[in-house]
């Protein structure tokens, strides 16, 4: 049986690429996919440690987690197209106001 | 045997996900999340989380990647990161920055290896146990997801209009 110490791990390496990926990337939209990068390594942390631990309460927790992904990238996506539809561009580099 | 799937499962995910965030293209990058995606719910198959890995499957790879590529199709990508990055060193900071983020997480997950020895075999991940924990103990959390998810459903739509 592969140790969880291992699954960590990987979910540390995964958290990481996530996180450089919302920094180094101009596109907002990959900028979402590396933040949802980010949540499945949390998700991948979690179940490791409910097995850790004996018992399922990590994977309900994950489950819930999965949940506020789906609600988060319904309404990232659409002030994303909304943002397109007034600006005609789509770089964070341009985004810096809340209003303009 | 288990280790070398781990292995092979894993450098998967890695690639996939250095895919995701190194190519300039946004299509390849949904892809390769796809393909990430689809190694992590593995994963979670081989912990004993059954549910979760076909949830994983039927929600991300499913549901919600449709819809970045759909976002991604009526957005035309592939325009705004041809130019010259004009932050080009700022960004470059994100690679030291990643690397020591890297080191305390190990520092802090790798520091109590000790306390855990015991491997718990039986640990419940089928539809059955998510279930009776999902409607006894964590009913109360399961109930405001539903009202999250109706909540973002009208606020998409909201936001959607052609005229705001």
């Amino acid at each position: 049986m592969v140790p969880e110490s291992y699954y960590v791990g990987l979910s540390a390496i995964l958290f990481t690429i996530g996180v450089v990926g919302v920094v180094i990337r101009r596109n907002p939209l990959v900028m979402f996919m590396s933040i949802e990068l980010m949540l499945n390594a949390a998700n991948l942390a979690l179940v490791a440690f409910g097995r850790r631990v004996g018992n399922p309460d990590g994977q309900a927790v994950a489950f819930f987690v999965m949940a506020v992904a789906a609600a988060e990238v319904a309404v990232g996506l659409a002030i994303i197209v909304t943002i397109f539809r007034l600006r005609r561009r789509l770089s964070v580099d341009d985004l810096s106001l809340m209003r303009w | 045997m288990a280790h070398v799937a781990f292995g092979v499962v894993a450098a998967i995910a890695v690639a996939s996900a250095l895919g995701l965030v190194l190519r300039r293209n946004a299509i390849h990058g949904a892809l390769f999340l796809v393909v990430n995606l689809g190694a992590i719910a593995v994963l979670y198959a081989t912990l004993g989380a059954e549910f979760l890995a076909w949830a994983q499957v039927i929600v991300y790879a499913g549901a919600i990647m449709v819809l970045f590529v759909f976002a991604i199709m009526v957005l035309i990508p592939g325009k705004e990161e041809t130019g010259p990055d004009p932050r080009r060193a700022w960004r470059l900071l994100a690679l030291p920055a990643g690397a020591l983020l890297f080191l305390q997480l190990l520092f802090v997950v790798g520091g109590r290896r000790s306390t855990a020895a015991t491997a718990s075999p039986a640990v419940g991940g089928s539809v059955e146990s998510i279930a009776r924990l999902l409607f006894t103990q964590y009913l109360f959390p399961f109930e405001l997801t539903s009202v999250l998810l109706l909540a973002a459903m009208v606020g998409v739509l909201l936001l959607a209009r052609r005229k705001v």
